[in-house]
Order: C-alpha cells, then sequence, then structure tokens
C-alpha cells in the first residue's frame, strides 16, 4: 500500500513520452503542475483547473484524459504520452500537427495541445470516425480563438489520410 | 486552483481500502476516477484529511454477468462499460445514455460507481440504476451490505453510504428483450450537465416505465398506462407539476416542467416505436 502524508514529499516516478523521469511532489500535487513545474515540460497547457476546457489533456497508457484532473501519485509507474511526443526528432509535424497548421487550425495555440492529444488516442481507436464523432470529441474542449471550423476541417481530413498519428 | 493538503493512500486489495476507510471515516474520500472529486477539491468546494484512491485494485476492475445482473466494479471506467461487447443486448438502457455521460475524454477516467455514489441528481447513471431497479454493493470492516438503487440515493448529492462504506459495485439487472428503451437529455452543450434527463422503457403492452432526472434531489420513476389517445400527454402534465423541478443557475424550475412536457412524450413514442 502507498502511503504519502500531507506534508511529505514523495519521490514519484513514471515514463514521459517513453523516457524514464522523476521528481518531488506533494500528495495535492497536480499532475499537470509536475509536469510543468518539476519536470519543465511546458507543452501540456492549464486552463480552468476543473475539467472543463480540456487544454491539460494528455495520455495516461495511451488513454486521453484530463491532466489537471489527475495527482502526480496517480500517474506514478505509468506511462504518461504529451504532445512534445508528437513532432519527430527533426522536429518534423506529424500528420495530425501539419492538417492542423494547414487548416489554420490554432491561432494563439492554447487548445491545441490538448486537442492534439485527445485525438491521438480517438483516432487510434477509431479510424474511421465520421465528422459527428469528431464533434462530439471536440465537445470536450474549449477553443477561443478559432470557432472551431478550422479544427473540425483538419481533424476531418486527418481522420481520412488514414494514420493521422503517425 | 490547487486543492487543500490531504494524504495520499493506495491501497492494493478492497480489505486494504476499507481497513483505511474505516480509520478515516468521514474525514476520508474515495478517489476513483476522480472527474467530479478532484474538480471539487481544486475548487476548494471539498477537503479531506486522506484521499484513498482505488483505481489500480484490480478486483474492482471487473465487469460480470452474475445470473440475471451485471455487477460492475468499482473501478470500471464509463468508456470501459461503453466497449463492453455484451452492453448492447443486455443493459439497452446504458447502451443509450452512456454515450451522453460528460465526454469522451472524461469517461476515460469516470467510473460508473462513482457516479452512482458522487448523486447528482441530473447524472445519468443514477437513472438507470433507478430505471432498472439496481442495486449497490457497499464494503466496510463491518461487512457487505447490499442497497436497493431507490434506497440507496436519498438526495442532492446526498446517499445512504455510511462513512466507513466503500461502493464496492453497484448491479444492474439485465433487460428482458422485449424491453425497449430510449433515452434523451437536454443540456447547453453534448456532455454537459443534463438539465432534465428522461428515459423510457416499455415494461408490457399496456405500460411504460418512465425516469426523469433533473427535476428532483433524486430520479424519478412512474410506470405510466398507456390507454391510448393522449394518456401519455396527460400523465407527464401530472408529473411535471407533481415533480416541481428546482431552480439553479441552469435552468428556472418552469423551463425544467416545460422541458419535461415536451421530451416526455417524444421519448414515451420512441420506446413503445422500438417495441413494435
Ligand atoms: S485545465 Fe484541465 S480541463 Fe481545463
Ligand atoms: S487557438 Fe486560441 S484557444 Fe484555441
Amino acid at each position: 500500500m502507498r502511503r504519502v502524508n500531507p506534508d511529505e514529499r514523495a519521490k514519484i516516478a513514471f515514463w514521459l513520452n517513453g523516457r524514464r523521469v522523476s521528481g518531488e511532489a506533494e500528495p495535492r500535487m497536480l499532475l499537470t503542475d509536475f509536469l510543468r513545474h518539476v519536470l519543465g515540460a511546458t507543452g501540456t497547457h492549464v486552463g480552468c483547473e476543473h475539467g472543463i476546457c480540456g487544454s491539460c489533456t494528455v495520455l495516461i497508457d495511451g488513454v486521453a484524459q484530463r491532466g489537471c484532473l489527475t495527482l502526480a501519485a496517480q500517474a506514478e509507474e505509468r506511462a504518461v504520452t504529451t504532445v512534445e511526443s508528437l513532432a519527430g526528432a527533426d522536429g518534423a509535424l506529424n500528420a495530425l500537427q501539419t492538417a492542423f497548421q494547414k487548416h489554420h487550425a490554432l491561432q494563439c495555440g492554447f487548445c491545441t495541445p490538448g486537442i492534439l492529444m485527445s485525438f491521438t488516442d480517438y483516432f487510434a481507436r477509431n479510424p474511421n470516425a465520421s465528422e459527428a464523432d469528431i464533434r462530439a470529441v471536440l465537445g470536450g474542449h474549449l477553443c477561443r480563438c478559432t470557432g472551431y471550423a478550422g479544427i473540425v476541417e483538419a481533424l476531418v481530413e486527418a481522420s481520412r489520410s488514414g494514420n493521422p498519428a503517425a | 486552483m490547487k486543492p487543500r493538503k490531504f494524504a495520499y493512500i493506495r491501497p492494493d486489495t478492497v480489505d486494504e481500502a476499507v481497513a483505511v476507510l474505516g480509520e478515516y471515516g468521514d474525514d476520508a474520500r474515495i478517489l476513483a476516477g476522480g472527474q467530479s472529486l478532484m474538480a471539487m477539491l481544486n475548487l476548494r468546494l471539498v477537503e479531506a484529511a486522506a484521499l484513498i484512491d482505488i483505481a489500480r485494485i484490480p478486483e474492482l476492475d471487473t465487469i460480470r454477468v452474475a445470473g440475471d445482473k451485471v455487477e460492475i466494479g468499482a473501478a470500471v471506467v464509463q468508456n470501459r462499460l461503453l466497449a463492453w461487447p455484451d452492453l448492447k443486448s443486455r443493459l439497452p438502457l446504458l447502451g443509450a445514455l452512456l454515450p451522453f455521460v460528460g465526454h469522451f475524454q472524461t469517461r476515460n477516467r469516470g467510473t460508473v460507481c462513482g457516479s452512482i455514489a458522487h448523486a447528482d441528481p441530473s447524472s445519468e447513471i443514477p437513472l438507470s440504476l433507478a430505471m432498472l431497479g439496481g442495486e449497490v454493493v457497499l464494503r466496510s470492516l463491518r461487512g457487505t451490505r447490499v442497497l436497493a438503487a431507490s434506497d440507496f440515493q436519498r438526495g442532492v448529492l446526498t446517499t445512504a453510504r455510511e462513512p466507513d462504506e466503500l461502493v464496492a459495485a453497484v448491479r444492474f439487472p439485465v433487460a428482458p428483450s422485449r424491453h425497449r428503451v430510449a433515452f434523451r437529455e437536454v443540456a447547453r452543450r453534448h456532455g454537459d450537465f443534463a438539465i432534465i434527463a428522461v428515459a423510457a422503457m416499455v415494461e408490457d403492452a399496456g405500460a411504460v416505465r418512465l425516469g426523469v432526472g433533473g427535476m428532483t434531489g433524486a430520479p424519478a420513476i412512474r410506470r405510466i398506462e398507456m390507454n391510448g389517445g393522449t394518456a401519455a400527454r396527460d400523465a407527464i402534465e401530472t408529473l411535471a407539476w407533481d415533480l416541481e423541478g428546482f431552480e439553479d443557475i441552469h435552468a428556472s424550475a418552469r423551463l425544467r416542467r416545460d422541458i419535461l412536457r415536451r421530451i416526455g412524450p417524444v421519448v414515451i413514442e420512441e420506446a413503445c416505436r422500438c417495441a413494435a
């Protein structure tokens, strides 16, 4: 049984984008803060911190979820995947990111990492998603800039291209 | 915002979990998916001396068919049940309403039992448990208790769970194949809290079982005799006045009654059409 007292700073270790990482955290530290402040991985954004906006979405063991509704301690020994993993080592964008660029699916880019991570999971499980399916999943995100039209176009194109997360 | 301080405890077995819960009682909160609890902690609407994380306990992560019931453990997330191959044939009502529970991203973490334990009056899953006449399995150091859904949910966010009890599982009765269902809800945006949720199930030739969420503290369930003509409409008119509805930031009581009047008959008709 894992037990960490309120003031105790426990060592938390997991895999981040395939790399073993670790740091210290109190029990109340959110995964988003652990990623950004302890590990310096600032690709994951934080908007509302109560599960509404979706900007904090990351994958844990391949499944898209709200980083702000997750404690760092809950990610222990799991595989966490963030937006930093999507582009190649040479910086080349993947198919999903390329579609976003092409369709102007971002303006300020605040909401983008979360949306990319949601659909990285969703397209992997649902390769033949319809536009209605895509809109339903996009409903878990808020974007205050684009009006969503470009995002939907990019997602529909990425979905049709066959292997959007590649 | 950030939550206040708490201890983090992650037991490996149900026995360990109920032992820790016995130790802390009311001061602890059970953390499964955390899709409501973490938001409330972050907003400091609730505080806890300890969070007991049960998400990794293997014996709670099971969907079991036992006789004429489907038992769903406390660690089973909503999207896992939604992807269960037997869902549409055994629990068609859940098949119809689970896509309305939160968003894809929150269903990936939110649990079936957590939604029932949280007991939000407009939640879809407690409505389905009440409609089907299901049960809640509670475990504590004192033993195991099984409560009918109608005895479990007492009102807004209030249940019959004692502070040392863990909602270990819920049991949904398998619907006979002639039970056809329909479900609709009205929300500001798909996946947001329902203002009104309505489910209907054709029980036998002359009657429909109707469930309404969002009007009262706990789901309201009624049997409506279908004597042809305006029977359904009249019954819903009476029901709307009977339940009254409540007022919150999403809707007035009057709007709630109005929505029920509009979607109630449609849902009943849909269920009857499926059955024909
Ligand atoms: S920051 Fe997590 S949902 Fe908004
Ligand atoms: S691009 Fe600015 S919030 Fe979406």
